[in-house]
């Protein structure tokens, strides 16, 4: 039973991640919106984040696996200025006069 | 090590210009082009380094591979390279003149090294998730540089394809969590040897299909491509062109022949190639009813990138030596796209700086006053309908002759159309070029501009259709390779 | 002279045939970049392109004649090859294309004498010209194809020429069908390739050792072939472009009917089926048989409707459509008299159309006469361009001893000699008769009609009746189709090379 409490949480978090990115999938497919569509693709990042992390996890004492880590904060970054840039161009958007 | 750094400079250099051109705005252009000029250099270089010293393979930093930045040059990556780098340098040329005020040229040159920066470490790199890294920069630089089109259409169209790329990233890095999940490692070489078929390998395979193929706009993935790419600046157009749609289609390829070969099938080969048909037809036709120049070179795009899957299939059946032809020839097919296309929208965006506008019906007679402009126009179309010499007419010449040896006839007859479909969109264009108007005193009216064009058209049409055979020998050096 | 022929010859080298394809590629892409307004320039440049390809084939004629083997090979691919080689039959279409370009190339300068857009017409003519030559050149069939292919894209230009929307429509139409052709003439010369491997020209054929399993595949390739090239040289029913592009410039529809497209056409099917196919296997497979019907129902539908045109420029050109098939006769029917024949008229009908295009030329541009039923005493206001075109026609009717005669001789013994003589010779007695009917008219109008006001004279007959530059290209090309079929016995005549042709492909 001590493997099954290793492991379950894990595997929930693998779960959840998985889940956040369908719906996060789901989000940006459906919603007409841009500002919309940007926060499902950042729940969908959430998700594949949550997943890296749930990875990395190697056991009750060992310590966690690094590299998914670093993976994590690089695709933060990435999302970060991605999202900026999006809602930069969202208000350029509004502003613009032309038709 | 003194080889190796052929592979670091290639990307260092863009990268190096874009900080530079951020910092010191008002020589912004000087720098752009001195260091697109000292790029291609050094993508020579990086080829003939492969000729002759091998595959190169570099961990950044003295990081072991799989934790650092891993670089991985064959000859695949290095001719990619210099694809990329050939046409960077011709659009910078032209940019040159292309933008008017201090303003744009300021906006416009740091984007533009980050791009082929972005496509240089792409094609570079050699762990899934720096791919994943670039695919980002790609995807922002690259939006970013279709909003300098200004225009709300521009806008929507930028933002549209920062979802889009953003979309397609994400499918993407969850199937590299999934890979690693199962590997541990990152490291595409690694991954290959270690692959085994099952389930979370197909879900990994499919997630980063799907992903890809929104980026490459294949069929039906495509619909945010036209207007993306004919809203842009016109050197922007021609790399979005040229160049973004064949990174993501050569991380298909890497990752199909290479680190997932143990998983693909015929079955799966055929989909893609039947996909590529339709985007070949469908393409191909919107083309033709395009009623802008510019959205005609788009949706030729999408018909153009059609054929290049439509190798996948041949290739899965065909084995030694003419699996060999026949990927030279892909590659090839990929190349004279790359230079065809590139010229094609440069001369769109001196048609429509005389013009004022782009709509086909109405350019007779700016087509007669810019002859050159219309003759590159015409070498372009010679390689997009792939007619001799070009490299487009060897690659379907390979693509015929595979299509024959293997049975797999329809495929025939999917070029057939697509060919004649082509020949119509092109000449429907060439047809405005004749006309009553006093011819023009001189061949060049807008030389600066029409000398890159040019280049970049005879690269597409003689270059690659006549003097093209050492291609093969290049790519013979292409590494890990699984049965390449 | 002849130690300067040799050194030449030594001087050139085996790259030969590269040059003559250079010699007026480069000059053409030279000519697109020169001013218009600099006439003189480029009128030197035209002529000393012509002259030099035609004295380059004159050494080439040389060196063959002395046993020099001429090659030129270049890989664009693996297993793909370019290959220029000089062998009989390419001689006899290389000399036709180099000396008939001299010639229209003069013409073509005296006629567009104040046409707007002459650097582009005459790059592109250039261009034409290079592509001709290099399909007579062409080794192998995938070079044929390149150059085949490079022809429709080096005419399109020159059919568009006038720029009016008349003109636009005719090129369009001429793209589509000519572009069609070539798609198909790909299709199947890779099928052949993927079956048979290089596809190097050989006299006697190359297929014949072939499995009987691929026989039927390589029925539907000759098919394919035969479609492809057939839209170039005009067999109905793939020669609706034909009389369309009539709207071209006269010299653009003497080299389109004399040398280029419809011979490019013809002079493919002379070679698929001697060089490919190899005759004899063609007969084997049953593919010439159709071939005849075809050839045979395009020469008698061509005349008819040759007959009920009042168009001059329209009234050649379905003559042409009849006549270009007597040369696919020829290659249907086996026997060596019949492909004598053949590939006789290959040259013949060249020299002959050529001429009658010239003077169709000659009489719009001096008179404003485009129509038959306008020539009416044409003969007495200019009587050496009606003499010309009374030879081409008599020619054309095959009247001795005019060179056409020598190449109907020739079909008719071959016809007896295979035995096919039932049908072949009412086709080729009711196409003469047709020939008759639509050409005596003509000559009987020109020469004995009193004459009507001309329609819209713009040159004065001065010391000439015409332009010196529009009077002498015909007057010399009549002399060719009469000297053709007076010494046809002579060496280096086009009939002593058919015969030595012929020789080689019945061994």
């Amino acid at each position: 039973m001590a493997g099954l409490s290793a492991i379950n949480p894990q595997f929930l978090y693998v779960c959840a991640g998985i889940f956040l990115f369908a719906i996060g999938l789901w989000g940006t497919w459906l919603h007409a919106h841009y500002v919309r569509k940007i926060i499902s693709l950042n729940v969908m990042g959430a998700g594949v984040f949550l997943t890296l992390i749930a990875v990395a996890y190697r056991g009750e004492n060992l310590p966690p696996d690094p590299v998914p880590h670093a993976l994590v904060l690089t695709g933060i970054v990435v999302a970060v200025s991605a999202t900026a840039l999006a809602l930069v161009i969202i208000r350029r958007l509004e502003d613009a006069t032309d038709v | 090590m003194y080889e190796a750094a052929s592979v670091v400079w290639v990307i260092s250099l863009p990268l190096l210009g874009a900080l530079l051109a951020t910092v010191w705005r008002q020589h912004a252009a000087t720098i752009g082009w001195v260091s697109s000029v000292l790029t291609a250099g050094c993508a020579i270089w990086l080829l003939w380094v492969v000729q002759h010293a091998g595959v190169q393979e570099l961990a950044l930093g003295g990081w072991e591979i799989g934790l650092g930045i891993s670089l991985y040059a064959d000859g695949l990556a290095a001719v990619m390279v210099l694809m990329s780098s050939l046409v960077v340098l011709g659009c910078s040329m032209y940019a040159r003149q292309y933008f008017r005020t201090q303003r744009q040229h300021e906006l416009f040159w740091p984007l533009w090294l980050l791009l082929a920066t972005a496509l240089n470490a792409l094609f570079l790199a050699g762990d899934l998730f720096n791919v994943y890294v670039t695919l980002e920069l790609l995807g922002i630089s690259a939006s970013a540089l279709t909003a300098l089109g200004a225009k709300r259409a521009a806008l929507r169209a930028a933002l549209r394809y920062l979802v889009v790329g953003l979309l397609g990233s994400m499918l993407y890095l969850m199937a590299i969590t999934l890979l690693y999940a199962a590997y541990g490692t990152l490291n595409a070489v690694q991954i290959a040897e270690a692959l085994q078929v099952n389930p979370l390998g197909w879900a990994a395979l499919l997630l980063m299909l799907a992903g890809l193929a929104l980026k490459m706009a294949l069929f039906p993935l495509h619909f945010w491509l036209p207007p993306a790419h004919s809203n842009a600046p016109a050197p922007v157009s021609a790399a979005l062109s040229a160049l973004v749609v064949k990174a993501a289609f050569y991380l298909v390829v890497r990752l199909w022949f290479e680190v997932f070969a143990p998983l693909t099938t015929p079955l799966l080969a055929n989909v893609l190639g039947a996909l590529g048909a339709m985007a070949v037809l469908w393409g191909s036709w919107s083309a033709l009813r395009a009623e802008r120049l510019k959205l005609l070179a788009a949706y030729s795009s999408v018909a153009q990138l059609g054929y290049l899957v439509m190798f996948f299939p041949l290739l899965m059946v065909l084995e030694g030596e003419a699996r060999q032809w026949l990927f030279g020839a892909m590659v090839l097919f990929a190349l004279s796209h790359a230079f065809a296309k590139s010229a094609l929208f440069l001369a769109a965006g001196i048609l429509l700086r005389y013009a004022g506008h782009d709509r086909i019906r109405e350019l007779s007679g700016t087509t007669q006053f810019l002859p050159l402009t219309t003759f590159v126009i015409a070498l372009a179309g010679i390689a997009l309908v792939g007619l001799p010499p070009s490299g487009a007419f060897l690659g379907k010449w390979y693509l015929l002759d595979a299509a024959f040896q293997t049975g797999q006839w329809w495929w025939v007859l999917v070029l057939v159309a697509g060919s004649l479909l082509a020949t119509a969109y092109v000449f429907r264009l060439l047809g405005h070029a004749f006309g009553h108007l006093p011819a023009v005193k001189r061949p060049f009216v807008a030389a600066t501009q029409e000398i890159p064009a040019l280049a970049l058209a005879l690269m597409a049409t003689f270059g690659l259709g006549l003097g093209a055979m050492s291609l093969w020998s290049w790519l013979a050096h292409t590494g890990t390779g699984a049965g390449l | 002279m002849n130690e300067l022929l040799n050194v030449l010859t030594d001087a050139l080298g085996e790259n030969l045939p590269l040059w003559i394809v250079l010699s007026s590629f480069s000059v053409g892409l030279v000519i697109f970049f020169v001013q218009e307004g600099s006439h003189r320039l480029r009128t030197t440049l035209n002529l000393l392109a012509a002259v030099v390809k035609l004295l380059l084939v004159g050494v080439l004629i040389w060196g063959v004649y002395h046993g020099q083997v001429y090659e030129v090979r270049w890989v664009i691919a693996p297993n793909l090859e370019l290959l220029l080689h000089a062998d009989a039959l390419s001689m006899l279409f290389v000399t036709l294309s180099a000396l008939l370009w001299l010639v229209t190339t003069v013409y073509a300068i005296g006629y567009l004498e104040h046409s707007p857009h002459r650097s582009r017409f005459f790059g592109f003519f250039s261009l034409c010209v290079s592509a001709t030559v290099g399909l007579a050149l062409a080794g192998n069939l995938v070079t044929f194809v390149m150059f085949y292919e490079f022809l429709t894209l080096a005419t399109y230009p020159l059919v568009a020429h006038k720029g009016s929307h008349e003109a636009r429509k005719a090129a369009r139409l001429y793209l589509a069908y000519t572009f069609t052709g070539g798609l198909l003439l790909l299709v199947a010369v890779v099928w052949l390739k993927s079956i048979a491997g290089p596809l190097t020209f050989v006299q006697g054929g190359i297929l014949d050792s072939l499995p009987a399993e691929t026989h039927s595949a390589l029925r539907w390739i000759f098919l394919l072939m035969i479609v492809g090239l057939g839209v170039k040289a005009a067999l109905v029913p793939l020669h609706g472009w034909l009389p369309k592009s009539m709207v071209a410039p006269a010299p653009v529809s003497a080299l389109l009917h004399a040398v280029a497209v419809v011979k490019a056409g013809a002079f493919g099917i002379v070679r698929v089926v001697y060089d490919v196919y190899g005759v004899e296997f063609a007969a084997f497979l049953g593919v010439l048989v159709p071939l005849g019907v075809v050839a045979a129902f395009t020469i008698v539908y061509g005349s008819t409707l040759a007959l009920f045109q009042d168009s001059l420029k329209k009234r050649l050109a379905y003559s042409t459509v009849s006549q270009v098939s007597y040369i696919i006769l020829g290659t249907a029917i086996l026997g060596p008299l019949a492909t004598v024949g053949g590939i006789v008229h290959l040259v013949h009908q060249g020299i002959m159309k050529i001429t009658l295009f010239f003077a169709a030329g000659n009489y719009a541009e001096t008179l404003g006469i485009h129509r038959v039923s306008q020539m009416n005493g044409v003969g007495k206001r200019m009587p050496l361009t009606t003499l010309a075109f009374t030879l081409g026609a008599l020619g054309m009717i095959g009247i001795p001893p005019m060179a056409g005669f020598i190449s109907k001789w020739y079909l008719g013994l071959g016809a007896l000699e295979a035995g096919v003589l039932l049908w072949v010779m009412p086709v080729l007695i009711a196409s003469s008769l047709l020939n008759a009917a639509y050409f005596l008219p003509i000559l009987y109008r020109a020469w004995f009609l009193p004459a009507d006001p001309w329609p819209d004279e713009h040159i004065k007959a001065q010391r000439w009746e015409t332009h010196g530059m529009l009077l002498w290209p015909p007057v010399i090309t009549a002399s060719l189709a009469l000297l053709a079929g007076l010494l046809a016995s002579a060496p280096f005549s086009p009939l002593e090379w058919a015969q030595l042709i012929t020789a080689r492909e019945y061994k």
